[in-house]
């Protein structure tokens, strides 16, 4: 049986970085635990010989030759931002200043 | 006009009965008259659709060749970018962004001269089998509009039914094009995983999205099928090989001599009598147009939703951390002093709504350290029994089928506070996309208790996405003559001067 705690749920959250309510979290907590019992049924049959799969296709790493193609500008790459500065991405403060 | 079928209005323009830009208009004026009612669309494209519209006309004026469908119009999932065209995946984080370019698939349908009339309501990044999830409200399925259109592709799929668009483009992550044609009485088709690009595509669960044609016949879907598939280099994961002739297929409907295995674990207990009555008629229009049925078993297929719901939502809280606030879309809380990483939070908490936040979180549980192996590595292993499953059941068949979903459309709002229920819509499409494999639904009839569509699946081996074609046209050949008139005539007529 599997089950998480609110403050499990509340540390998903954090890790996810989505700032949820109260509400939120407590209904999720109760959420989780059915949709976890259900989901745990893959543990019946997935035994030890049984090799995963990761993707539907066998991949192998694609390489294209080293030539310049047309590509956005740096006004196209932009124009969607929710701050610009000087043809860059402006954003809020990364480090933080208290000690 | 707007009831005809697209391979009709193919040949309405060519012939010069009509223009693109009058059947272009004739659509826009459907969507005037009804979308308020079903709300297919998220943004209607009048201007760009118009003057595309009236480019192809003057080509063909010129006598400049031009492909099949040129003039034709299209609905466009609001997950596939168009540039300068609104985008939002039916999320809030995304509302008002316009895309710097073009998907695969949007240049493809350009240089057909394919007409895009807008963009479709959808669950919120396609997480959804009913549009409930959309930010922006949901859409009402045109057969009842208390019932749901399915999802997450039910803007497509309505826009279909309510004949404001004669061909769509959806997208099926674990049953989004198929699961919306059943509920609607459309057709619509998941290629064979990497048979069309991804490029543009926005990402929910990279090793299961598949972008597809969806229409009203066999033919129009595989007229739009060859437009919007083939190798992509801007796609890693594109298959490099020809593909498939599914217009020729759809064309021919040749079904004699061919093995159609009926899969034994997806039919009986949780199947509504009426979906079932219909998927056993459709099976003896098949033999009398001389498929041999046999059964096939597909043992693992019950463990296939419990790994979905681990994969696909592992896969999408990797993909959707792209939404930080930083580069496009939403942003909130960018207060004097606030760091980057509050901003992130409150701008996920607002712009994200609550499926996808489930899923998420959901993820990255499935992922954590000390989970993994337990949740997304045993999930990667199903991933490999029913990929085995359906290699077994293709050596004794070749084209596999089921009802596409255990029941006709819900009402709206029946299964919103159940997640789980509503997960179960997908149990008979989730194992196509776990293989990589092509999925068709197409209309088999109505229940007889409840008067609504039922749709009927088709499954083919990688890259054999022809033999589904054959099927579908075979079947739906005989059915319209069992009928006398496409399943789409039965459907209420939502008003307007159609």
């Amino acid at each position: 049986m599997s089950s998480l705690s609110r403050d499990d749920v509340a540390n998903l959250a954090r890790l996810a970085r989505i700032e949820m309510t109260d509400q939120e979290l407590e209904n999720l907590t109760t959420e989780f635990g059915v949709i976890l019992n259900a989901v745990a049924r893959v543990q019946e049959v997935a035994t030890t010989d049984v090799p995963a799969t990761s993707h539907p296709l066998a991949l192998t790493n694609i390489f294209r030759t080293d030539v310049v193609i047309p590509s956005l500008t740096p006004e196209e790459a932009l124009s969607g931002a929710p701050a610009s500065e000087e043809q860059r991405f402006r954003v809020p403060q990364i480090l933080g200043e208290e000690a | 006009m707007i009831k005809s079928s697209a391979a009709e209005m193919a040949q309405s323009l060519a012939s010069g009965a009509t223009t693109s830009v009058a059947l272009t208009q004739a659509h826009l004026n459907r969507i005037a008259e009804v979308d308020e009612k079903v709300h297919a669309f998220l943004h209607v494209d009048t201007d760009g659709a118009l003057k595309q519209a009236a480019e192809i006309d003057a080509s063909r004026a010129r006598g400049e060749k031009l492909s099949p469908l040129a003039g034709v119009p299209l609905a466009l999932k609001d997950v596939l970018v168009q540039k300068d065209v609104p985008t939002t995946c039916g999320s809030k984080i995304l509302e008002g962004w316009r895309p710097p370019y073009d998907s695969t698939v949007v240049s493809k349908l350009k240089s057909a001269g394919v007409v895009i009339l807008g963009k479709t309501n959808m669950d919120e990044f396609a997480m959804g089998s009913s549009t409930e999830n959309s930010a922006y409200g949901p859409t009402h399925n045109p057969w009842d509009l208390t019932r749901i259109p399915g999802g997450s592709g039910g803007g497509s799929s309505a826009a279909l039914a309510a004949f404001e668009a004669p061909l769509a483009i959806g997208t099926d992550t674990g049953g989004s094009i198929r699961q919306p044609a059943a509920v609607t009485g459309t057709v619509g088709v998941k290629p064979t995983y990497g048979g069309v690009s991804r490029y543009g595509l926005v990402a929910f669960s990279s090793s299961l999205d598949q972008a597809g044609p969806c229409a009203r016949t066999v033919l129009d879907t595989a007229l739009l099928h060859e437009v919007i598939a083939g190798h992509d280099p801007k796609d890693s994961t594109s298959i490099n090989a020809p593909v498939p002739q599914v217009v020729a297929a759809a064309k021919s409907g040749d079904v004699k001599g061919m093995k159609i295995g009926v899969v034994k674990e997806l039919n009986g207990d949780g199947y509504q009598a009426g979906v079932r009555q219909r998927f056993e008629e459709s099976l003896e229009l098949l033999a009398q147009a001389g498929a041999e049925i046999v059964e096939v078993s597909a043992p693992n297929f019950e463990y296939a939703l419990a790994a979905y719901y681990l994969i696909a939502p592992s896969e999408c809280s990797s993909n959707l951390a792209r939404f930080d606030a930083m580069r496009y879309g939403l942003r909130v809380g960018d207060t004097d002093g606030a760091s980057a990483e509050s901003v992130m939070n409150m701008t996920r908490e607002v712009g994200f709504g609550r499926e996808v936040k489930r899923r998420i979180l959901l993820g990255t549980y499935a992922l954590s350290s000390g989970y993994y192996d337990a949740y997304y590595g045993s999930a990667q292993k199903v991933r490999t029994l029913i990929t085995q499953d359906f290699n077994n059941a293709f050596a004794k068949c070749d084209v596999m089928v089921s009802p596409t979903c255990p029941t006709t459309a819900f009402k709206i709002g029946e299964k919103a506070n159940d997640p789980l229920a509503m997960y179960l819509n997908d149990i008979a499409t989730i194992p196509v996309n776990m293989a990589g494999i092509g999925g068709m639904s197409l209309p088999c009839g109505v229940a007889p208790e409840d008067g609504l569509p039922v749709g009927f699946q088709i499954m083919s081996p990688v890259m054999q996405d022809q033999r589904m074609y054959s099927v579908g046209a075979a079947l739906e050949a005989a059915l319209l003559s069992k009928w006398g008139a496409p399943l789409l005539s039965q459907a209420p007529s939502l008003g307007g001067a159609a």
